[in-house]
């Protein structure tokens, strides 16, 4: 009985403020209303979020985001490489080096490089020292890039370093014995033991990266639009909740089937990580 | 050679993510608006800090959200965590998964889905609607972080209590909770933590007024540079680095 009790607050709540405004931002997706204030279902702002400029904003926000991941894997691989081959000593103190700089708020992270980019920031004054022309970094499509690469690195980062870290070194001594050369060591043997890692990493700076609207608000300014924008804007100043709503489902089902196909790929125990998609 | 150039990797990387960091805390101190030449120490931007008004009330609903929400996703939390660990297999399956939603959806789907929901309930967006966002974002991680406490307990421990004349009540503060205290802190930790950083939920869940301290910095940077932010900043990271190392100290405990 009073396990049963336990957790009806909890199963109340995650109804009533997980399951329901899903579900109603699903129905507002499929209603319209007329100017009498009824509702009719519709498929029309489904068909507006392929309007062409809307695909366009789709397109340049799956870009830029798979932009900043490869970066973030192409910089973080070769990291969580040489972290996990540290000294075990220093290696410990590292990895919490790289951990640090997550926990200053995300903002103020990408506040920060507003002061530097900026035109009066430290990077111009260095162009300026070096006696080279000012130049408009900030506001720019690279900024915005910047920005996510700076603010999900560690997140890819950390989960190869955990897989690399934890690889069975007599695997890698038996190659070696077996007379595999370094090369043929790390494509046959490294690399794809530490695929999952790679993969859990891939997803969880795409992720974010693709539904942001404060990094591309703040490093490019208002005018620049990628879906977090244009959801944003929907539900705060344009005030079209239906429409906001249809993107915001598209959104979440990109999101969904995606961690849905990299957990599969990872074969993670679903178990274990307590995180499983049905 | 190769340990050289992979020193150097690492120090550019260690470069890359501190240096953003390092310009923010000393140019917290310059005497001067710029955020580029240093024109001599001040601790005036801190002084203008603690007197602006809009920064001090947000900090002040920052941690009010923080305090109430983190103490009542615990609560929460730790009975659902005692429940669930109780369920029939498919429905903690059921109950999982659907407890995984707020942390898999995007921040920007999570605040608007629940802005709809206050917003048709016709409840005026503002304090209270702020603390409903983020208990609910706070509840999941509460429950991961004390579920793995019960699979460790010995499986009869309850029963063996009420056997021995303990109502359930009783049995659950004297022998359950004891138990499961070191995951049920750390949920409360992780949960007061991710409330204070939040900022996408908040900022499509508030409304009258009501701001926190993200929500101060995005709509201050949106208006260009300001050097009060840079001391907030220091002040802040501060704070998250002495709450993390309190953290960090406790699961390491728990792990010998």
């Amino acid at each position: 009985m009073l396990k049963k009790l336990a957790s009806g607050p909890y199963l109340i709540w995650i109804v009533l403020f997980i399951v329901v405004p899903i579900l109603m931002v699903g129905f507002f997706s499929l209603v319209q209303e007329g100017p009498d204030g009824t509702l009719t279902f519709t498929t029309a702002n489904f068909q507006r979020v392929f309007d062409p400029i809307y695909v366009g904003v789709w397109w340049r926000s799956i870009k830029i985001a798979l932009e900043a991941t490869l970066i973030c894997l192409i910089l973080g691989y070769p990291t969580a490489f040489i972290l996990s081959k540290m000294k075990k000593r220093i290696q410990t103190f590292a990895v919490m080096l790289f951990i640090v700089p997550m926990w200053m708020n995300f903002l103020l992270r990408t506040y920060a490089w507003m002061t530097i980019l900026g035109k009066n920031g430290i990077l111009n004054q260095l162009l300026a020292l070096v006696g080279l022309p000012q130049m408009t970094f900030l506001y720019s499509e690279g900024a915005v890039l910047l920005g996510m690469v700076y603010n999900f690195l560690p997140f890819m980062v950390l989960p190869i370093y955990t897989v690399l870290a934890k690889m069975d070194r007599n695997l890698i001594e038996a190659a070696e014995d077996l007379g595999g050369n370094r090369r043929i060591v790390f494509t046959k043997v490294i690399l794809p033991l530490s695929l999952p890692g790679v993969i859990s990493g891939v997803s969880m700076v795409f992720m974010p990266a693709v539904s942001t609207f404060v990094i591309s608000n703040l490093l490019y300014g208002g005018q620049y639009m990628l879906i977090g924008n244009l959801i944003e804007q929907q539900f705060l100043t344009v005030g079209d909740w239906h429409f906001g709503s249809a993107i915001a489902i598209i959104l979440m089902i990109i999101i969904l089937i995606t961690m849905a196909v990299m957990n599969r790929a990872s074969g993670n125990d679903p178990e274990e990580s307590g995180v499983n998609l049905w | 050679m190769s340990k050289w150039i992979k020193r150097f990797y690492i120090g550019l990387m260690f470069a890359f993510l501190y240096a953003p960091i390092v310009v923010l805390i000393v140019f917290s101190f310059n005497d001067s608006k710029s955020t580029a030449k240093w024109e001599g120490f001040t601790l005036d931007w801190y002084n203008s800090l603690l007197q602006n008004d809009y920064i001090m009330k947000s900090l002040y609903y920052t941690i009010l959200v923080a305090l109430v929400a983190s103490v009542l996703a615990t609560v929460i939390g730790t009975f659902a965590a005692f429940g669930i660990f109780y369920m029939r297999s498919w429905q903690q399956k059921l109950v999982l998964n659907i407890n995984s939603i707020p942390m898999l959806n995007p921040d920007i789907v999570t605040g608007v889905s629940l802005m709809t929901l206050f917003v048709a309930l016709s409840l005026p967006l503002g304090l209270g609607t702020m603390i409903i966002a983020h208990v609910t974002f706070n509840i999941p991680y509460v429950v991961l972080s004390v579920l793995p406490k019960f699979r460790q307990m010995p499986n009869e421990m309850l029963e063996a209590a009420m056997d021995l004349g303990a109502t359930p009540w009783y049995a659950f503060k004297k022998v359950i909770f004891p138990e499961i205290k070191p995951g049920v802190i750390t949920g409360a930790l992780i949960a007061f933590t991710l409330s204070i950083d939040d900022f996408v939920i908040s900022f499509f869940t508030t409304g009258n007024g009501v701001t926190n301290l993200s929500i101060a910095v995005y709509s201050m940077a949106r208006r260009g540079i300001k050097p009060e932010i840079n001391a907030l900043s220091t002040l802040m990271f501060t704070t998250v680095l002495i709450l993390m190392v309190i953290i960090n100290k406790r699961t390491k405990k728990e792990d010998i």
